[in-house]
């Protein structure tokens, strides 16, 4: 265990899945709240997409990413976000998204191994820089929801309520929505825009069986995130399997258990 | 009863229409303080509507006056997507309606007019469920409390008894009438139970043939 602590690729990594954690705390339950989950596996997706532009481009991936990501949720907070919820949509924008992702790729001419990397990400390759990003994107998305906070829980947990007795409920989509693309971009280059979508959403929807108030949500979504990534490195690290493949099972199980809860408490 | 002073809401040749289709013709009524105006009229004659079209116009315009900033009224909407398993307890839930404050948590005095609330509406049993594993008639209740809990001047009811059963609405009448009696505040409910209209309303706003005409239920007492 010690051992395994002494790399400093191991240390970045447990902190960048710490700040990770508390960004799926704080998104996760809102995300679930307005029901959005499909739209965030569209951004992980559209995220795919804006990174291989940033390759095309030769230029940061992130910033492919970032641009990708925000202009779409500004397309979709403003105008379409009816449309955005219908199956259908939420479809094609996935196909389109990752056929351009694949373009772009190509056009730049890099080796696939770029794709799974942007896919999957790579969380024991994990720079300094990177971990310093993530805690500037944690204090900043800490900082923008306490500031919207009242309105954006209104707008969340009773959509119809807010939409007749709460003002400026589009400007506290849009701004949710910019939040959630520059969460799922930042954190997409560490556990992969695939993985995002998993940490952003399960243990949320988790918490919700356990738990039954906002503050309380919070938390225990951000220490199902930090029991997933945390036994994922640890157990890639003894089994040299892939931690994405124990993050994912390891949620799974958290929301079995979840579903199951709830079922007997009901009884 | 000095009826000028205690004048909410005056609305005056209004005219009421879903895209291009007219639905009420040259609408005028007022609304009083501590009084409940029910609307009432057959399905599709535009009660809805009317209150939407009122809410548009909130004081913008010399077709709806208000005595009233518009963060003094509230309105609980006919529908809500309340799935089985929504987690906000119904206390939360009476929560989100305080707006006036931009502190992410709420003060000492704010939750004590959540569970003053939640006294006026009956719900002191059910503060810690979620509002998922309740009634229908309990939420309709929870949305009241959610309403009442920014301390409204104006309240309207979309229909709130529509999916109640007998008990359950007189329940909710009940309440509405000592929250009248209590804040002063005046209602306008819309619903379809003629008997409702006759037990609780001071006024009657019936819709018909996109003419509208108000009367008294029964003498000031």
């Amino acid at each position: 265990m010690l051992e395994m602590l002494s790399y400093p690729f191991m240390q970045y990594a447990f902190v960048a899945s710490f700040f990770i954690s508390i960004l799926c705390g704080l998104m996760g339950v809102f995300v679930v709240a307005r029901k959005t989950a499909f739209f965030t596996h569209t951004l992980s997706e559209i995220s795919f997409s804006g990174a291989s532009f940033g390759v095309f481009l030769g230029a940061n991936p992130i910033l492919g990413m970032l641009l990708f990501t925000v202009l779409s949720s500004l397309m979709i907070g403003t105008v379409g976000s009816r449309v955005s919820r219908r199956e259908s949509s939420i479809s094609v924008f996935s196909v389109f998204f990752i056929g351009l992702g694949i373009l772009f790729l190509s056009l730049a001419d890099t080796q696939s191994s770029y794709a799974t990397n942007i896919l999957f990400g790579s969380i024991v390759g994990i720079s300094y820089s990177n971990v310093q990003t993530l805690v500037g994107l944690s204090v900043a998305i800490i900082v923008i929801t306490t500031l919207i906070y009242r309105k954006l829980k209104y707008n969340s947990f009773d959509n119809v309520g807010a939409s007749f007795n709460s003002r400026a409920n589009t400007l506290v989509s849009v701004i949710f929505l910019i939040l959630l693309a520059c969460t799922v971009s930042v954190t997409a280059q560490i556990v992969g825009s695939l993985l995002i979508f998993a940490l952003l959403t399960i243990p949320a929807s988790s918490a919700r069986y356990f738990v039954h108030s906002i503050w309380s949500m919070t938390i225990l979504t951000f220490i199902f995130s930090l029991i997933g990534t945390w036994f994922g490195l640890y157990l890639s690290f003894v089994t040299n399997l892939p931690v994405s493949f124990f993050i994912a099972t390891i949620e799974t199980i958290i929301y079995i258990i979840a579903v199951i809860y709830d079922k007997v408490t009901r009884i | 009863m000095n009826k000028e002073s205690n004048l909410i809401l005056s609305v005056r040749n209004l005219d009421v229409a879903v895209k291009n289709r007219k639905l009420i013709n040259d609408l005028s009524f007022d609304i009083f303080s501590q009084t409940l105006t029910c609307v009432t009229g057959e399905n599709g004659v535009g009660k809805t509507t009317l209150i939407k079209t009122i809410l548009k116009h909130f004081n913008k315009n010399e077709h709806v006056q208000a005595k009233i900033k518009r963060s003094d009224m509230q309105y609980i909407p006919q529908l809500r997507n309340i799935d089985d398993d929504y987690p906000l307890t119904v206390s939360d839930f009476i929560g989100l309606g305080l707006q006036h404050s931009i502190l992410p948590w709420l003060s000492k005095k704010e939750k004590q007019s959540v569970q003053k609330v939640i006294e006026m509406t009956k719900l002191q049993d059910l503060a810690n469920t979620p509002l998922g594993s309740c009634s229908g008639g309990e939420q309709q209740r929870v949305y009241l409390a959610q309403a009442l809990v920014s301390k409204p001047k104006l309240l309207i009811l979309d229909e709130s008894t529509a999916s109640l059963d007998k008990e359950a609405k007189f329940m909710l009448l009940d309440v509405v009438k000592n929250v009248i009696a209590e804040t002063g505040a005046a209602v306008l409910f819309i619903t379809h139970d003629p008997v409702l209209v006759q037990q609780y309303g001071d006024y009657d706003l019936n819709i018909a043939n996109q003419t509208a005409t108000i009367t008294t239920v029964k003498e000031d007492q």
